[in-house]
């Protein structure tokens, strides 16, 4: 049975880094890709605006993912391509791992585990909408995918739901390759995708943005010929009377993204409901020993740079594993906070460069982000403005707060009236 | 007065842009790059595009492209159409020129991608 200290499951950005950041780190490392090239998502991703943090580059997706391979294949790291993970049992050792490709079933052991997994596209059958079932209900990442990769053009005329950033760069990308995108309509009274991409996906094209409207039925046999929309109210229902029949041939969805952990499941990870991702420590550790989280596996991430710095936290703390008893105490979140990254912290741990990652659930004008323990205010910045699409990132040194385990711990955010 | 957004970074700040005394007066941007993009934006708007040129290559029907820098916003359709005109029979590298100095705007159209070199 072939050994390594640290399994990575998926080669996007987050297993890419984290690969790079445990074999850097003395780990014997294999990475498992389920596609035929590494790179994830990012190959699609052809716009650009990714690395402006990392880097302070504006580079497009692929740019981004190679600059990651090509320094994955100089350290001459092990990746297995179109390889499916089917099974993970643990052992006294670690986990044993059953992969499947085309030379066949492999058990191959490992210390830890790396779940970066990604996330998944909400499909047409999880926004119910009502009609028929023809073809032409694509969602964006589909469209990206027929666009991008295959050269193809899934639509000449269409309707877009859902205000998230690849339907916001699909209007874009679409409209210049000459088709005709009616609008965007998004059920909520404020966009889910960055502002930037309001401005820069539809104003600069002229395309329309319908505020607290959705579609609510398809039309056609085949091929989709037409949607019906409507206003919705403050409970996000449908106002009879102001439904209206759009003519086009696609509806193409961007109604929001969730961490892809079916793996971690059955490995017994515990979830966080609020990120639908694994519960962490600020070493990105989930509950099981030896098994790590990263990307947007972890929780959703608005840029990539965030993913492949989260992928390498994860990948060094993989590389330095050792097993030993952990003492943790939960990082709770107000209801002003959407979610907020590391759920819990290790005082056994390191804990005096954490990365913590946090949303707001509302838009905020002029607000503070607070770090309260056991009632005293131990840490504050302001913010001018917070809004769920855009993700604040903070390095917040735990270690100085004097944490026992029996300090409470809560991350609030406090609007200034009148600021 | 004109309330812009700016498109530098993912922060996406609003700016307000007023004139007082021949003087254009801008604020809400946190950095430097907001207002060199406010006043471009007042001035001559530009952008960069991205897009994919045809392969004669079965497995890679398509390869990434972008512009080298930023074109005005109303040549960005042109732009586009010389793009759509090519189609590529080399293994172009990522960072090499699908087409140089396009429609003589100073920038080139460069491929964003090594995916031809591996097929």
């Amino acid at each position: 049975m072939r050994k390594y200290d640290c399994l990575v499951i998926g080669g996007g950005p987050a297993g890419l880094a984290a690969a790079i950041s445990a074999h850097k780190n003395g780990a014997h490392t294999l990475l498992i890709e389920r596609e035929a090239r590494l790179g994830g998502i990012l190959k699609q991703c052809i716009h650009d605006g990714f690395g402006l943090v990392r880097y302070g580059e504006k580079l497009s997706g692929p740019e981004y993912a190679e600059r990651f391979i090509d320094v994955f294949n100089e350290e001459k790291i092990e990746a297995l391509t179109l390889t499916f993970v089917t099974r993970i049992a643990k052992t006294v050792e670690g986990f044993a791992v059953t992969l499947v490709n085309r030379d066949g079933v492999e058990i191959v052991a490992s210390k830890t585990l790396i779940l970066a997994t990604g996330c998944r596209e909400r499909t047409a059958k999880q926004v119910s909408i009502h009609g028929t079932r023809p073809a032409g209900v694509f969602t964006a990442g589909t469209a990206q995918h027929f666009t991008n990769l295959l050269g193809e053009m899934p639509t000449k005329k269409c309707v877009i739901l859902g205000s998230g950033d690849i339907g916001l760069i699909m209007a874009r990308r679409l409209t210049l390759e000459g088709a005709e995108v009616l609008g965007v309509y998004e059920a909520k009274p404020t966009p889910s995708g960055l502002t930037r991409n309001i401005h820069q996906c539809l104003h600069d094209y002229n395309i329309p943005l319908y505020l607290s409207h959705t579609v609510t039925r398809v039309f056609g046999e085949d091929r989709l010929s037409a949607v019906e929309t409507a206003e919705v109210d403050e409970k996000m229902q449908p106002v009879p009377g102001t439904e209206a029949i759009v003519d086009c041939d696609a509806l193409i969805l961007s109604v929001g993204l969730i961490p892809e952990n079916e793996l971690a499941e059955a490995l017994g990870v515990a979830l966080d409901p609020k990120t639908k991702g694994p519960v962490c420590n600020a070493q990105l550790m989930t509950c099981v020993d030896g098994v790590f989280s990263c990307g947007n596996a972890l929780h959703v991430n608005d840029l990539v740079d965030y993913v492949s710095e989260s992928g390498e936290n994860a990948g060094e703390n993989a590389a330095k594993y050792a097993k030993r008893p952990r003492n943790e105490i939960p990082v709770d979140s107000s209801g002003a906070l959407l979610y907020a990254v590391p759920q819990r912290l290790d005082l056994a741990a390191d804990n005096s460069s954490v990365q913590l990652y946090f949303r707001s659930r509302e838009v905020l004008d002029g607000c503070t982000f607070k770090i309260i323990v056991d009632g005293e205010t131990v840490f504050s910045k302001k913010y001018p403005f917070l809004r769920p699409p855009e993700m604040e990132k903070l390095t917040v040194d735990f270690s100085r707060f004097n944490l026992t385990p029996q300090s409470k711990i809560t991350l609030d955010i406090e609007v200034k009236p009148n600021a | 007065m004109r309330e812009l957004v700016c498109i530098v970074c993912p922060k996406g700040c609003t700016m307000h842009i007023d004139e007082k005394d021949g003087e254009t007066i801008i604020t809400g941007n946190t950095c430097k790059r907001g207002e060199k993009f406010a006043i471009s934006e007042m001035t001559e708007p530009k952008r960069t595009i991205c897009s994919t040129v045809r392969t004669s290559f079965d497995e890679m029907p398509v390869l990434p492209v972008r512009v080298s820098d930023e074109i005005p916003k109303d040549r960005i359709f042109d732009v586009m159409a010389e793009i759509n005109k090519v189609c590529l029979k080399e293994r172009v590298r990522r960072g090499e020129p699908v087409i140089k100095n396009v429609l003589g705007l100073g920038v080139d159209v460069i491929a964003t991608s090594d995916i031809l070199k591996d097929i």
